[in-house]
């Protein structure tokens, strides 16, 4: 077909004229979709924001208000607003109920599920030293089978009353148990997670994931838990 | 129906149908089948899906139509390609800023209609042999038949697979949702009986007039 085509042209267009015509478009492309990302950059920021306190809000039900802080080996460091934490793994989101006082905190876990890295933000109360819920973040397990980890009732029920125990030792160094998945309907100690059967690998994945997190943040937690702020000031 | 592809359309109620029913780009061409088997798990992904591509279609079909005299034939595919893009990259700010969670549902997917064949036929096939109002109409109907093919395969498999419709429960908690169907072989599944369907229909259609010429003959 484009060899008839090719016959049917009189003559070919010198090449000035087709870089002409392509740099043309390029550049009305360009334009486009500059305008495009410039109109909708502050709406797409919002969304996430708000994707995101609404992620805090469904583990921490009490929060209010939430303020993000880094965490590592340095210190606990404030966030200002628009700032991200360097790795969104080392990120803590302090969650303040009506009255300004710290509700508990969030904070972001991942490992690999069976078709991608499962992330999952959890819930942790500072006084029953538990996590309290879960909340998917990111995930692209099998529907109908590893998505069961954000609505199965039973599963969801691991996160229920004083949630999971992350008690720390004695001087604070280690959590005393790691989290883990055991299998559906084995579990026998509050730190351990009844997994899904059917969704094994990926009720598996939230374990390790909750597992390593907590046993890296919370000791670190422990030792700079005085940079953070029990009242919210006005 | 044999006619030289280079003469212009005229503008009829042909212009706009012919995407519905007689080149329905999925259930006639198979053209597209990515995106109709990947994000047709529930009928919102479905119809998100189909207004996205409809976007990209119109848009790209009427700046093709528009400079389908400037275009140089050496060059048309490349151009084609930018102007698709362009738009493409539109549609998924566009979608980011509307829902993120139709976002993430619709997953890669909404980058690649940029190699929607649809598309592409279109610009390369009617867009740049005809005027704007032709092309704008024809690239609208060819978008509103992908998007009913997608919705077609949608709406069974969300009812079937998750026992809902558009999010909303229909059967109550007592149904067992047939998950297969929420999962890519159900896409294969749905896929063949539409297709099947629609084959029928055309057999029988084709049937009728030519018993009705048979008659028409006779008398």
């Amino acid at each position: 077909m484009s060899e008839e085509t090719f016959n049917n042209q009189p003559s070919m267009p010198s090449s000035k004229a087709l870089i002409l015509t392509l740099g043309m478009i390029a550049m009305m492309s360009g334009l486009l979709v500059v305008l495009t990302y410039q109109l909708t950059k502050p709406i797409i920021e919002k969304n996430k924001q708000e994707a995101l306190q609404k992620a805090i809000t469904s583990v921490l039900p009490d929060a209010a208000v939430s303020k993000s802080y880094q965490l590592d080996e340095n210190g606990l460091t404030l966030l200002e607003e628009g700032q991200t934490a360097n790795d969104e793994k080392n990120a803590v989101y302090a969650g303040y109920d009506a009255a300004g006082n710290l509700s508990g905190l969030a904070m972001v876990s991942s490992a690999r599920g069976y078709q991608d890295i499962v992330k999952v933000l959890y819930g942790y109360n500072l006084n029953t030293r538990g996590v309290i819920g879960i909340t998917v973040l990111q995930s692209t397990e099998t529907p109908g089978l590893g998505d069961k980890i954000s609505s199965d009732p039973g599963f969801l029920a691991n996160f229920e009353g004083d949630g999971l125990d992350v008690g720390l030792n004695e001087d604070g160094s280690q959590v005393i148990n790691k989290i883990h998945t055991v299998k559906n309907g084995q579990k026998e100690n509050p730190w351990q997670i009844d997994g899904i059967s059917g969704a094994t690998v990926t009720s598996t994945a939230v374990g390790a994931g909750l597992g390593e997190s907590t046993s890296r943040m919370l000791p670190l937690l422990n030792k700079f838990k005085d940079a953070l702020p029990a009242q919210l000031q006005q | 129906m044999v006619k030289d592809p280079r003469l212009p359309d005229p503008l009829s109620w042909q212009t706009f149908s012919v995407g519905l029913w007689k080149e329905n780009p999925v259930f006639v061409m198979l053209l597209g089948l990515c995106p109709v088997l990947a994000v047709t798990n529930t009928a919102m992904n479905a119809l998100a899906m189909g207004l996205a591509t409809t976007f990209v279609l119109v848009c790209s079909g009427v700046i093709v139509s528009l400079l389908r005299k400037v275009i140089p034939k050496q060059v048309r595919i490349a151009s084609y390609i930018i102007i698709i893009a362009t738009f493409v990259t539109i549609t998924d700010y566009a979608i980011q800023a509307i829902s993120l969670d139709l976002y993430k549902a619709l997953g890669a997917f909404i980058q690649l209609i940029v190699v929607n064949c649809v598309i592409l036929g279109r610009a390369e096939g009617y867009a740049s042999k005809n005027p704007l109002a032709n092309a704008f109409i024809n690239a609208l109907g060819m978008g509103v038949g992908f998007t009913f093919a997608l919705l077609c395969l949608g709406v069974v498999r969300e009812v079937l697979g998750s026992g809902s419709l558009f999010g909303i429960d229909l059967f109550g908690s007592s149904f067992q949702p047939w998950a297969v169907f929420v999962l890519p072989p159900g896409g294969f599944f749905v896929l063949a009986f539409w297709l099947f369907v629609f084959a029928v229909f055309r057999k029988r259609q084709q049937r009728i007039k030519t018993a009705q010429q048979e008659v028409a003959d006779a008398a």
